[in-house]
């Protein structure tokens, strides 16, 4: 019998150093943003504190009103920003889809895009309360930009990735260009596209309940006057409450889905269904 | 639910007309299509709407690019500079630290690691209310703890990413495949040992260019933490916003833009060196 051959697992030197170096890093980035430990112990026992003063929450008569009144409202933030978004988002998407469109009409509807994603929400709307003044109306600007950003990007990739055989028959057929586009192209991307969507209203009423901070409307403005006042068990209440709203949207988009993907039926949900495995997993996350 | 179309469609076959969906699939797609204009309507018609304020919104805009222009440039050199690297840090740290948390829960949730359904559910808990919470409000909570500065950011862009590495990482777990998995159990190689060769090397990709896209975001979130004083560039625009000096707002937003548009690109870059 011959000697083992080489090490079967051989001691990687570039990534040793990678490690040593991003260790190195931390180290430095963490002196130089003034991390210390007495600050993390001093900051634990505050913790204590805070902790201690947020239970139990405030859900008592007046301060449950606002809640309903911010959340109301962030609520018809998110839904009307992801109508207009969804509805200019379409034709932006198509526009820069390299597949259909020429250069000349991809390339400012990219810049378009990358334009709105580049800046945080938050920032958006902190320019939007400038030009509309406070109120919810900055908030929806601001979350309609956000949304065109996102779909249509996502809907542009999803328009690339199509089978144009499909497309090319229904042109074979003499179809015009939105015959073209309603029959042939939307129906390939209309699943994708109906996930983008959800995802986006889950995600605008993440960030609807947050744009409040810079006063754009929103159960945010409530919660950051009452971190100011160090209220701090209504804020605990706020958090709970939008928490739970958000777990409510996430199961009505899962519901949705199953509906338009999987083509889920009322008697689906109770045994009848023929996939039955997909059907059990969701009355399970349930 | 019969579908009635279904009996007179067996009687004249010949006339017999194709759908595509039965017509209880068709009531719910339409049921949800009306809740869908019906919640957009009464949104609509409930928000508080000031049409004064709209009308001179064009001024305003007009009033705002005057003002922004020309850019007061030396703000960059006496306050930007340093909060932007600050930001990075926060970025870059906070990502590092999710990382080093969000990596136990993802395999807590991942059902084929941990075969015990109770602990997985824990797990996914823990990974909702981390997305749940926005990163603004995790801020705000951590300034609370820690009072404001850098320390209360990072730690906010750590929660707050636990929820997105650690989805993303139990799942890349859950679709492993079993051979190489078993193959380690078979010659009777330690627990840790099946994890390092057995699993790690079928999620190693996905778990890079999820720790990229993570960061990549991150940059993103962390300049606007500052805002609610929790260090970085936002900082610098809420000094410069308060004081109404729109020239120098102009520069944080500009350096926002470059920094955000190099950190996609050095994402895209490494992706197609290194996955």
């Amino acid at each position: 019998m011959t000697t083992l051959p080489r090490n079967p697992f051989p001691v990687n030197w570039p990534a040793r150093f990678g490690w040593l170096a991003l260790a190195a890093y931390v180290v430095w980035a963490a002196a130089q943003l003034d991390f210390t430990w007495s600050r993390f112990v001093s900051g634990l026992d505050n913790a204590q504190r805070f902790l201690s003063r947020m239970f139990p929450p405030n859900f008592s008569g007046d301060k449950w009103e606002m809640i309903v009144k911010g959340l109301t409202e962030s609520l018809e933030i998110a839904i009307i920003a992801s109508a207009i978004g969804i509805i200019i988002a379409l034709p932006i998407g198509l526009m820069s889809a390299r597949n259909l469109s020429p250069v000349w009409i991809s390339w400012p509807a990219r810049l378009v895009i990358a334009l709105c994603r580049s800046f945080h929400p938050v920032i958006v709307a902190i320019i939007f309360v400038k030009a509309v003044g406070f109120g919810a109306i900055a908030g929806i600007g601001a979350l309609v930009i956000a949304s065109i950003g996102f779909i249509s990007k996502l809907f542009a990739e999803a328009i690339e990735e199509i089978s144009l055989k499909q497309v090319e028959a229904v042109r074979a057929s003499g179809a015009s260009f939105f015959n073209v586009l309603t029959y042939g192209v939307l129906p390939q991307v209309f699943g994708r596209f109906l996930g983008f969507c959800t995802y986006q209203l889950d995600s605008n009423l993440r960030n609807s309940t947050m744009v409040g901070i810079v006063g754009a409307g929103g159960v945010g403005g409530t919660l950051f006057a009452a971190f100011q006042r160090f209220d701090y068990d209504f804020v605990l209440a706020i958090l709970i409450s939008i928490i739970s709203l958000i777990f409510a949207g996430e199961i009505l988009s899962n519901i949705l889905r199953a509906v338009f993907l999987d083509n889920k039926t009322i008697s689906g949900w109770f045994g009848k269904g023929t996939s039955t495995t997909t059907v059990a997993k969701r009355g399970e996350e349930e | 639910m019969s579908t009635p179309d279904a009996t007179t469609a067996g009687m004249n076959a010949i006339n017999r007309e194709w759908r595509r969906f039965t017509f209880e699939q068709r009531f719910i797609r339409f049921a949800f299509y009306f809740i869908a204009v019906a919640a957009l309507v009464m949104s609509l018609r409930h928000i508080e709407f000031i049409p004064e304020f709209l009308y001179d919104a064009p001024a305003q805009v007009q009033d705002f690019f005057a003002r922004m222009w020309p850019m007061d440039t030396a703000y960059y050199g006496k306050s930007v500079h340093d909060a932007l690297i600050e930001t990075l840090n926060i970025a870059t740290l906070g990502t590092l630290l999710s990382i080093l948390l969000a990596v136990p829960v993802g395999m807590l949730a991942a059902n084929n690691l941990v075969p015990f359904a109770p602990l997985n559910y824990f797990a996914k808990l823990i990974l909702v209310s981390s997305r749940s919470v926005n990163s603004l409000v995790w801020a705000l909570l951590f300034i609370a703890v820690f009072g404001p500065g850098a320390l209360a950011g990072t730690l906010a862009i750590a929660f707050r990413s636990i929820g997105f590495v650690g989805k993303l990482f139990g799942e890349a777990l859950e679709e492993c495949q079993r051979g190489p998995i078993e193959a380690l159990t078979a010659v009777g190689a330690p627990k840790a040992s099946v994890f390092t060769k057995g699993y790690w090397p079928q999620v190693k990709p996905a778990f890079w260019s999820i720790a990229l896209f993570r960061w990549d975001i991150n940059v993103r979130e962390s300049a606007v933490l500052g805002l609610v004083g929790a260090g970085g560039i936002g900082m610098a625009m809420d000094t410069a916003q308060n004081l109404f000096r729109w020239d120098q707002v102009a520069v944080v937003l500009l350096t926002i833009f470059v920094v955000v548009i190099l950190a996609e690109l050095i994402v895209t870059y490494i992706r197609k060196k290194v996955l």
